[in-house]
């Protein structure tokens, strides 16, 4: 399961790679979002998935049941969600100010700045 | 270990954002709100510092989970002057802003995201979590997104594209560290990292994966080579308040990040990242310099000089002794103030000489002398011309490079200064002894809140000209205190 994680997360990874490159801005903004996804996806797998049980003390026990899942890297994750939305929110509204504002949406007009 | 309440460094500017934004739609008691929790920053700082050098590094279990469990908050010298000079330009910047940022942008929230941004700032450089850093990076960041694009103007959103992107790539290249980190340790404390690779834990991978991706995101945040690009087409497109800002604090926290990761934490790739550092960072030198010799426009010169000098600081931190990163952080210290004021020269230039393009702008040191002089102490010192505060970083950095017998880096060191002056004299005498050309946009008053600010930080720059060794000493501690492993 862990293989078909990572194998993902790599697919996902060079597709926003490649998605980022893209000349179209609309384009550039999906690939940064694949690409959070990727890396959430890749924390998942690299911090192991575990079997399914959750870490929640059962009534009666000391400590969790055994082989638990380690909850951590799912806290990492969610943390990570949440921030990943706060700045893709605002990347979409600065992009779409862009477009209406300077006209285009190819990046390679977008030089008016550096020259 | 002393108790010193670390939190009132997240609490002051947390506090001043609510405060503000609270406030909105009243600007005067907006500006004194903002320029006093800045300056009731820089005053806890001063504190902080004389607390650790009394007493050693000052920790905070927070919510009294003891770490690794909690997330620690830990101030050795290098944490406590970071704040403090975050502090003071967290200060000089609100004073400027009075004169500087239009009704338009403080009815937006100008103040509180300005605030906000502090509060990440002082954050990142207290913590001792990685994926806490993290966060406090997304808060800095995304106040900076804001303030990048706080105005409006075309040039503003354009810039903003691009610094917003490739930071939030930036970003993720961090995240996927610090995930790497967990995997590969069990932990995300800083000193147990460190405390865990001495015990030989962790994959030989892992570690030095987790490295890299580190090595890579922090570079990218602070500007060096050749991951810079979004720096020059961006900072010098928003109002010159929050140009100044930036260009003293926000890349110095990726420096600041680089040093914590690679002595704290992974002190045991030192010897597999630091050659690799040390040719970075003459590229970085050398290539920013450049950049800034081909500009005929102020901040675009300024903001290629950070990177030039971003280069010197990561030279500091490859060379991997104690000597080489005192120099460093002495640096550190210099450069802030040095480029803020500049900054804030360029300002000023724009206001009183008729625009940013050198070629419309002229006659300054005619028609206003006092400027002329603020601008020659800050950029004779970012030259490195003695006796000025950037000339003891440089002689600190450079004769360590040289005893090591790094004779190619101290020589690209010493040209990249000489080119530094090369553009520095082009502003003076673009801005200054060129007579005014007819074509010049009319000059506009200076505001007291555009002066004040330059007086503050010349005065700051000239203490460490004369009196280098208080700046020195705390640095030494600093570096001691990153060189001796710590203890959780």
């Amino acid at each position: 399961m862990e293989t078909l994680i990572i194998l993902l997360a790599g697919f996902l990874f060079a597709c926003g790679f490649f998605l980022i490159l893209r000349r179209n801005i609309t384009q550039v903004l999906i690939g940064v979002l694949f690409l959070s996804q990727a890396a959430n996806l890749a924390i998942l797998a690299v911090s192991g998935l575990g079997t399914g049980i959750s870490a929640i003390v059962q009534n009666g026990a000391a400590s969790p049941p055994s082989g638990h899942a380690d909850p951590l890297p799912q806290a990492l994750i969610l943390t990570a969600i949440v921030i990943g939305f706060g700045v893709f929110s605002f990347a979409v509204v600065l992009l779409k100010k862009a477009f209406r504002d300077l006209g285009t949406d190819d990046t390679d007009h977008l030089n008016k700045a550096d020259f | 270990m002393s108790r010193f309440p670390l939190y009132i460094f997240l609490l002051i500017p947390l506090s001043a954002a609510i405060t503000l934004i609270l406030l909105q739609g009243r600007a005067v008691a907006q500006r004194w709100v903002s320029v006093s929790s800045a300056a009731l920053l820089s005053a806890t700082g001063f504190l902080l510092i004389e607390t650790v050098r009394a007493s050693g590094p000052v920790i905070l279990d927070a919510g009294g989970w003891a770490a690794p469990v909690g997330i620690r908050l830990q101030a050795d010298m290098l944490s406590a002057m970071m704040v403090t000079i975050t502090g003071i330009v967290g200060f000089c910047g609100a004073l400027h802003a009075i004169a500087e940022v239009p009704a338009n942008e403080e009815r937006r929230g100008f103040h509180a995201f300005y605030q906000f941004l502090l509060f990440g700032v002082c954050g990142a450089f207290l913590t001792n979590d990685i994926f806490n850093l993290y966060v406090w990076f997304e808060v800095m960041l995304l106040s900076s997104f804001v303030l990048i694009a706080l105005g409006g103007k075309k040039a503003q959103t354009e810039g903003a594209v691009k610094y917003v992107v490739l930071n939030i790539v930036a970003s993720l290249i961090f995240l996927l560290g610090a995930g790497m980190i967990y995997a590969t340790f069990g932990t995300l404390n800083f000193t147990d990292i460190g405390e865990r690779i001495a015990r030989g834990e962790g994959s030989q991978v892992g570690t030095r994966l987790s490295a890299v991706f580190l090595l890579l995101a922090f570079s990218a945040k602070a500007g060096v080579f050749p991951l810079y690009a979004w720096l020059p087409s961006s900072y010098h497109t928003p109002g010159h308040t929050i140009s100044a800002v930036f260009a003293g604090l926000l890349t110095k926290v990726g420096i600041y990040a680089l040093i914590r990761t690679f002595t704290t934490a992974f002190q045991s790739e030192q010897d597999f990242i630091f050659p690799l550092l040390l040719w970075v960072s003459l590229f970085t030198m050398v290539t920013g310099v450049l950049g800034a010799a081909s500009q005929f426009h102020t901040r675009r010169i300024l903001s290629f000089h950070i990177i030039s000098q971003i280069g010197y600081m990561t030279l500091g931190l490859a060379l991997g002794t104690e000597g080489a990163l005192m120099a460093t952080i002495f640096y550190v210290i210099h450069h802030i103030l040095v480029k803020t004021n500049l900054f804030f020269a360029a300002a000023a230039i724009d206001r009183t000489g008729g625009g940013e393009d050198l070629n419309h702008t002229g006659g300054l040191y005619r028609s206003a002398p006092w400027l002329a002089g603020l601008f020659l102490v800050s950029a004779l010192s970012l030259g490195g011309i003695p006796p000025l505060s950037g000339f003891w970083a440089k002689l600190a950095l450079i004769k360590e490079t040289l005893g090591m017998g790094a004779w190619i880096a101290a020589g690209i060191a010493l040209a990249v200064g000489l080119l530094t002056l090369f553009s520095m004299t082009k502003i003076w005498s673009e801005a200054f002894w060129k007579d005014r050309p007819e074509d010049t946009a009319p000059a506009r008053a200076l505001h007291w809140g555009h002066v004040v600010p330059m007086i503050i930080l010349a005065t700051a720059t000239l203490i460490l000209t004369f009196y280098p060794t208080y700046l020195l000493e705390l640095s030494q501690i600093a570096a001691r205190q990153l060189f001796i492993p710590a203890r959780l």
